[in-house]
């Protein structure tokens, strides 16, 4: 038997993860249509599917933490704290982004919140997530690295390199490959020589474990202990959160890849109605508490499309900002 | 002043730099317990201990990646590639990241980050380690890139490389490790960026040259002045930024020019410059801009025929002869 949710945290606390999560899937949502009416141009990767992991995670985390992730990384942002109208206005490449629209969907970036980058190389973050990690214990401070990334990119040389480094230099890493089963539209078990990705760490000697990527509670239970063993030791540590993206790898992307079949059986266990039901079950919320949460994010959403509607566009000296100190 | 080679220049940079700052670091392959390929590390780790000197795995895209979030995380490493050709290696995270991160984030942060890169021709090491790679870097827009020709630049350039807010790309020359020169003692002899020099004033034509084709271009001037010719040598120094109003200045008091590059001649940084004095300079050019360049070839191992891949006194010479004879 699971144990109860309470036992876990404070209902305040379980509440945030379905408030996070929802605003997460509502965000992407809104991207998606938003895409079609061509205010978001370029790509557009949607985390749909994948919420479990970035509220899971990021709850198992302190707040000093550095977080680093990919291209599909608004969720791990606004969830990190970032502001949802920012967010928005950077992928309409608005002066009022949180990039000043110079970085777009792929490339948030907020110190403030130690949020460092979404990078669109597959593999990129790496090992700057190591050496992040370096900086913090260098100079004595409290924090780790936690670093996102997909299945695809453990088939990079920098994953490898990484991994290797990190725990030759014993470095507080936290390595959280989000395994969605496809690298664009490539299975896994087609890419990956040894498909069960957390077993790749034994080369370096980097304990790992493999998560529902699908429940919340397990990711964030994972991670919590995970952190604070990399908190506690120095070293790295490396979770596999298996999960599912319910949209194609890009807005570009119909995924056709994919039986239909197999889309069922992972929308079953969609992360929102399902962790939903458990929160009702046990008396955590109601259904009318969760109406009220959802409609919150929904506002919050719509306000931030209307921000970035608004929004004035970069001047056009702007290109030569912030190129050099 | 005292009389130093461009090795101990360099190393001396180094410590002064970490005696000056505790955030600096070094890492590279076999940097700290070897003292360095090429020893300008030398004793950097017994002074400054294991946590400020680093060896690091063969990793090399890594090793810059680790550079970029230590620089991110509050501290100013600087890497050695153990030469340039394995630059290559790690151009993702050169090009793709430290270059872009500091724009593409908004301005939001900061890379103050080096990277040391042994480089050039001239040892018979043949095609994979000959390499003159310094138009690759100047090509990319969001870091600086710095080749220092004399013992005294290339230590008040590389203290000017680590202080410096910005990614620097500082390649440094095989052949001039070993050469003297006097070198200021002053700890705070920092050479600015984007400051070429005039290393010989000249009054008939202007060479401009960098690196270790200043040391040439130098020879042949010296030459040349007994044939009566006088040669104003521009040694660029900071190859990015350029500095244009040095070379200008030198080309609107001669009318004639000779660039010399170490690199192939095919988009090589000759062609930019050469571009450059045409689009401010023609009308009072004399005779046509001349190109001294590598040759557009794999170096060759064989002494014989290397030698012919990379500019010579002889052929620096030979272009001077031909722009002052009005034969080009």
């Amino acid at each position: 038997m699971e144990a109860k949710l309470r036992i876990l945290l404070p209902d305040q606390e379980l509440l945030r993860f379905y408030e996070q999560m929802f605003i997460s899937r509502e965000f992407e949502e809104r991207c998606a249509e938003q895409y079609t009416k061509g205010n978001i141009t370029g790509f557009l990767h949607l985390y749909s599917g994948q919420e479990a992991v970035a509220v899971g995670a990021t709850a198992g985390l302190h707040r000093d933490d550095y977080i680093l992730s990919a291209y599909r990384e608004h969720a791990q942002a606004i969830v990190r704290g970032a502001d949802p109208r920012r967010v928005m206005a950077e992928l309409f490449g608005k002066a009022t982004g949180i990039c000043k629209g110079k970085g777009g969907s792929m490339h948030l970036f907020d110190p403030a919140l130690n949020f460092m980058g979404g990078y669109a190389i597959v593999g990129g973050q790496f090992p700057i997530s190591v050496g992040l990690a370096f900086a913090a214990r260098y100079r004595g401070e409290d924090r780790i690295a936690a670093c996102f990334f997909g299945d695809g990119a453990v088939n990079q040389g920098t994953f490898h390199e990484s991994l290797n480094w990190a725990q030759l230099w014993q470095l507080p890493v936290l390595f959280i490959c989000e395994n969605n089963y496809y690298g664009i539209g490539t299975e896994v078990h087609r890419s990956s020589a040894l498909a069960s990705i957390h077993k790749r760490t034994c080369g370096y000697d980097i304990p790992s474990e493999k998560v529902d990527g699908m429940d919340v509670i397990s990711v964030y239970r994972a991670v919590k202990y995970a952190s604070e063993k990399v908190r506690e030791t120095g070293r790295p540590y490396f979770i596999e959160a298996t999960t599912y993206r319910f949209r194609g790898h890009s807005m570009a992307d119909p995924a056709k890849y994919r039986s239909a079949a197999e889309h069922e059986m992972w929308k079953a266990r969609d992360p929102l109605p399902n962790y939903a039901k458990r929160l009702i079950e046990e008396g955590i919320g109601t259904r009318k508490d969760l109406d009220a949460i959802e409609a919150r994010c929904r506002a919050t959403v719509d306000g931030a499309v209307t921000f970035a509607e608004e929004s004035p566009w970069p001047e056009d000296g702007e290109v030569w900002e912030d190129l050099y100190v | 002043m005292s009389e130093m080679t461009y090795r101990d220049a360099l190393n001396l940079a180094l410590k002064e730099e970490m005696r000056h700052d505790p955030s600096v670091v070094v890492l590279g392959e076999d940097v700290a317990l070897y003292e360095g390929s090429f020893k300008v590390t030398r004793g950097l780790l017994a002074e400054f201990g294991e946590e400020r000197v680093k060896d690091t795995p063969i990793s090399e895209n890594t090793i810059i990646g680790v550079s970029i979030g230590a620089a991110m995380g509050g501290l100013r490493p600087v890497a050695e590639l153990m030469t340039v050709n394995f630059a290559l290696l790690a151009m993702d995270q050169i090009i793709n990241h430290m270059a872009k991160i500091r724009s593409m984030f908004g301005g939001q942060t900061f890379l103050p980050m080096t990277i040391r890169m042994p480089g050039g021709g001239g040892s018979q090491l043949g095609a994979q380690h000959s390499q003159s790679l310094e138009t690759y870097f100047m090509h990319c827009p969001g870091m600086y890139v710095l080749y220092p020709s004399t013992p005294a630049d290339a230590k008040g350039l590389l203290k000017s490389a680590i202080r410096n807010n910005n990614p620097v790309v500082f390649l440094e020359h095989e052949l001039l490790y070993n050469s003297k020169g006097e070198v200021p003692e002053d700890p705070e002899y920092l050479i600015p960026i984007g400051r070429a020099d005039v290393k010989r004033l000249g009054e008939h034509i202007t060479i401009v040259a960098y690196a270790r084709m200043t040391v040439l271009a130098l020879q042949a001037a010296e030459e040349l002045a007994q044939e009566g010719i006088s040669c104003e040598v521009v040694d660029l120094r900071s190859l990015a930024p350029l500095d244009e109003e040095t070379i200008l200045a030198s080309i609107r008091k001669t009318g004639r020019v000779v660039v010399v590059e170490e690199c192939w001649r095919t988009c090589g940084l000759g062609a930019e410059i050469t571009s450059r004095i045409y689009e401010h300079c023609f009308d009072i050019l004399k005779t046509p801009v001349i190109r001294v360049s590598g040759l557009d070839v794999p170096m060759p191992y064989s002494r014989k025929i290397e030698k012919i891949c990379i500019p010579q006194t002889e052929s620096i010479l030979q272009a001077v002869r031909n722009a002052m004879a009005g034969a080009y």
